[in-house]
Parts: structure tokens; sequence; C-alpha cells
């Protein structure tokens, strides 16, 4: 029930599925000078990405797809070019487009419920109440209602990847941002975490930008998997994954789709090369 | 339990060689005296309140002094890693005046306040002072910068980040930090106590130093027991916790 004068949003209201982002990426370029010279990490990059898409970006270290993600999230800001999220520019990191890191994010002075109520507490306009109730949602929508109160080193790196998918859930962001999230776990706890990933995304509608250097990855959960040339950073290609969900890693129809990126991706790796030579 | 039982053997066969020591008479009593003449002064040192009156005294200057350390130790630390102005001069001064010795503060004190309570008060928050400003600046530089970038995201802002994560992820170097610094206030106001005498109060130092004046053995040697339970009692009931708690939640401990 609405309070007078000042609105009052429920556990239930802020549970609700909300529309999710479309991004406008309009040439964004962005240099970065070091000690070894400037390199131009990327060259007008230009990318939409619907609502409650999933968009892959692949290509090798250093291709500058990480540094798209952070200037879509805020973090970093563009030499040039613009990103919109809903028509309106990205002018900084806000909880509309929340971030999931290589490593897991996890504040170590706070247990598994602390930091998932981190990002709630941010909100306005809920209780405490309330918030205890999301954060509980959303615990258990990632498996790990039963460790709330474990503190953050007793958990695997899969249960760390887990939580902070949790805690990006949350604050319910239009927009998830994910940077290799996987790359530093163990295949099997992988293959577990591509499945969830793709249940929670049926549920929670968000549009969702994931980098990674696996193309079996990228395959498995893009809809779309673009792949990244480095030096300078652009997209090089473009490939549609059409494939029926939820996705099985292993299946035969997937690998079909990885190898026609992997040798794309190989191509680049070789221009490069020669370009070295 | 095991481990408790052992520590009471080992203390009480200490006690034991020191009696069978003063039994000897291989050293003077008026050097060596026994067990039982230290316990028999401390007695009377707590019945007639001497005792409890010195330890108020004395634990007041330090904590006062200590208190103050840190109420203004913290936020300098802030400033100096958060502002290269601040690091660039508050910094460099703490680092050079941290080598100081604190007992070194004390013919300074004396001079600019002379026997008063503000000289005490003032050895004990320059020992304090510059350990907590280099620790919560170590601590601070030392936050991965992950965890600012991850409460950027979430919408945390300026005294928010600074309040919710830099500091609690600093907490571990900041804790440490005042265990050094209580450890130099603690070595510098004995120091102080014992060099010079203010008529405001009797601190332990000053029992101790009236103990070598009128050469009772059993007077130094049992106000050293106290001062040495003293610092075993801070650190099991105030750093200890905290520090269980640092370990548990950080996942740092050994044991």
């Amino acid at each position: 029930m609405p309070r007078a004068g000042r609105h009052h949003s429920s556990a239930t209201e802020e549970l609700q599925v909300i529309a999710p982002s479309k991004l406008a990426i309009e040439k964004v370029s962005k240099r970065f000078r070091g000690a070894s010279g400037s390199v131009l990490a990327l060259d007008r990059v230009s990318l939409n990405v619907a609502e409650a898409e999933f968009v892959c970006l692949v290509g090798a270290s250093g291709c500058g797809k990480t540094t798209l993600l952070n200037i879509i999230a805020g973090l970093e800001k563009p030499d040039s070019g613009t990103v919109l999220a809903d028509g309106k520019p990205v002018t900084g990191p806000g909880q509309e487009r929340l971030v999931m890191f290589q490593e897991p994010a996890l504040f170590p002075w706070l247990d598994v419920f602390g930091n998932v109520l981190f990002g709630l507490k941010l909100k306005p306009n809920l209780t405490n109440r309330d918030r205890r109730e999301v954060a509980k949602y959303y615990l258990e929508l990632v498996g790990l209602s039963r460790f709330d109160h474990a503190n953050i080193h007793e958990l695997s790196g899969g249960m760390k990847q887990r939580v902070s998918l949790a805690s990006a859930l949350a604050p319910n962001p239009r927009v998830l941002l994910m940077d290799e999230p996987f790359a530093a776990l163990d295949a099997l706890t992988r293959e577990q975490l591509y499945g969830d990933i793709q249940k929670i995304w049926k549920a929670r509608r968000k549009t969702i930008v994931f980098v990674t250097h696996n193309v079996r990855e990228a395959a498995c959960l893009g809809d779309r998997v673009l792949l990244f040339s480095p030096h300078p950073g652009r997209i090089q290609e473009e490939f549609t994954v059409d494939l029926p969900r939820p996705r099985d890693i292993n299946s035969v129809d997937l690998a079909a789709h990885a190898t026609r990126i992997t040798k794309a991706l190989r191509s680049v790796g070789q221009a490069e090369a020669a370009a070295a030579k | 339990m095991k481990r408790f039982l052992l520590a009471v053997a080992f203390f009480a066969v200490v006690v034991l060689l020191w009696e069978a020591a003063y039994r000897a008479e291989i050293w003077s009593p008026v050097l060596l005296p026994s067990p039982g003449q230290v316990v028999k002064y401390l007695q009377g040192a707590a019945a007639d309140g001497t005792l409890a009156n010195a330890t108020i005294i004395t634990m007041r200057r330090l904590l006062v002094g200590y208190f103050i350390g840190l109420v203004v130790g913290l936020p300098l630390g802030l400033l100096t890693a958060r502002w290269k102005v601040f690091g660039d001069t508050i910094g460099t001064l703490a680092l050079g005046l941290q080598t100081l010795p604190s007992v070194c503060w004390v013919p300074l004190a004396l001079l600019w306040f002379g026997q008063t309570e503000a000289a005490m008060l003032f050895v004990v928050v320059m020992g304090t002072l510059w350990s907590v400003i280099i620790a919560t600046e170590t601590g601070v530089r030392n936050v991965p910068p992950i965890y600012r970038r991850a409460a950027l995201t979430m919408g945390s802002k300026r005294l928010h980040t600074w309040l919710k994560v830099i500091l609690p992820a600093a907490l571990p170097f900041i804790v440490s930090g005042m265990k050094q610094g209580w450890a130099f206030a603690w070595r510098s106001l004995m120091a102080a106590e014992i060099f010079v005498t203010i008529l405001t109060g009797f601190g332990l130092g000053q029992l101790l130093h009236y103990g070598r004046e009128l050469s009772a053995m059993e007077q130094v040697i049992g106000i050293m027991i106290v001062i040495v339970v003293i610092g075993l009692l801070a650190d099991k009931i105030f750093f200890s916790p905290i520090e269980k708690f640092l370990h548990r939640r950080w996942g740092t401990s050994q044991a």
C-alpha cells in the first residue's frame, strides 16, 4: 500500500520483471596511453543490442572487448562516440546496468546475504524487510539459499560467482554486463552455470552483453556472437546463433556454430601475426 | 584445556625456580625478593588503594591519548591516501616521525607543557598517531580496485563508498595499525611516567620509579607484573576479539 506523500514500492513490486533496455553504441573510440606508447583499444565501434537480447563479444585478449563493456557500464569514458541506453546517453555507472566481473567482486567483510543486500540498500523507497525478501529471492534463484550467512572465503569459485550474479541481479537492472565471469571456473561448474544463466535470463528478461574468449561458451549463450579484432579494436564479424534454448554446450549443432566462429577467429589471428611481421 | 594446563604448569615452574633461587641466596635478597614478598607488596598496595589509584591514572592517560590519536589519525590517513597533496606532505611526515621511538617525544613534551597531564597526553598521542595514519593509508591503498568499481555500478558514491567499502576493506590494516599504535603509546607512557614526576597523579610508572628510589625490589617487580598483565588484558579483551572476527570473515586464520 503506497504511503501518503512518498512513493513506497513493496518487495512484490520490486521483484516484478521490468522491461530490459536496448543499447545503441555509436562510433565509440578509446585510446590508452601507456609506457609503451598508445594503443587504440576501440576504433569507431558501433553496435545495437535489442531489448532482452543476449550478445556475446569474443576475441583474443587485449582486443578491447572489456573496454567496451566498461564503457557501456559507465565505468570508463570513451574518447569519442556515445552509448545510449533506451535513447538516453550513458554518463556514468548506475544500477540500470550492473556488471559481473571476472573475479567475483564480493566484499569479504560482509557475509553472502550482506553482499546481495549491498546494492539493494542503495535503492531508496524500500523497507529493510522488503530488501531482505528480495535478497532471499535472488539467493534462491542462484541456488544458494542455504548459504546466506556463509563467509565469502568459505565458498567455492562457482558459488562465489553465483553470489556475484545474485548481487548483480538483486537491484533489478535492465542490462547485465558480464566480463568473462566463468573464465576462472572448472569445466563442470561452468557447464552448470551455462544452464543456470540461460534459465535466469529467460525468467528475469535482461539485456545481456557477455564478454568471453571462449568461442563455445559464446555460441552456447549468445543470440549473436560478435568477433572482435585487435589493434585497433573493431568488430570483425557477426554470427547469429539461432539454436533453440536451453542449449547444451556439448551438442553437435552448437559445435558446428563454434567451429565456424573459431575459423574466423583464427584467420583474424593470422592476419594479425602477418601484420606484425 | 590441555593448553591452559600446560601454561599454568609452565608458570608454576618459573615461580618455583624463582623461589629456589631466592632460597639458595645466590643474590642478595635486596636484589631478588621472594615471590611471596612480591605478592605481599601487591596485596598491600591493593588494600590501601595505591595500586587501583595508579592504574586508573595511567589508564586514563593512555585511553584519552589513544582515543585522540585514533580520532585524528584515521581521517588524516584517509586524506593522505585519497589526495596526493596530503600523501606527499602529511604522509611523508608520518613516515618520518613513525621511525622516531616515541620515548624521544618526552623531553620535547616536558619543555613545551612542563610537568603536566598535557605532557603525558602529548606523548601518548604522538605514540599512537603516526602508526594509525600510516596503517590507514596503507590499508586504503591496498583495497582492490574492483571493490570500488563494483560499488560504483551499484550506485554507491563518495561518502557512501568511503564509509561502506573503502573503510571496511582497509580494516585489517587499520586494526594492525591500531594495535601497533597502542603498543607504542603504552611504552612511551611508561617511559614518561618513570622519568617525570607529575603532581597531578602517580601512575604505574611512577610507582616503579619510587620502587627503585627506595630500593624496594618487591615493588619494582610487582608493578612490572601489573604492567604486563594490563598489556595482556588489553590484547585479550580488546584486540583479540576484533582480530578473530577479521580472521573468520576474511579467511586469513591459520588455526
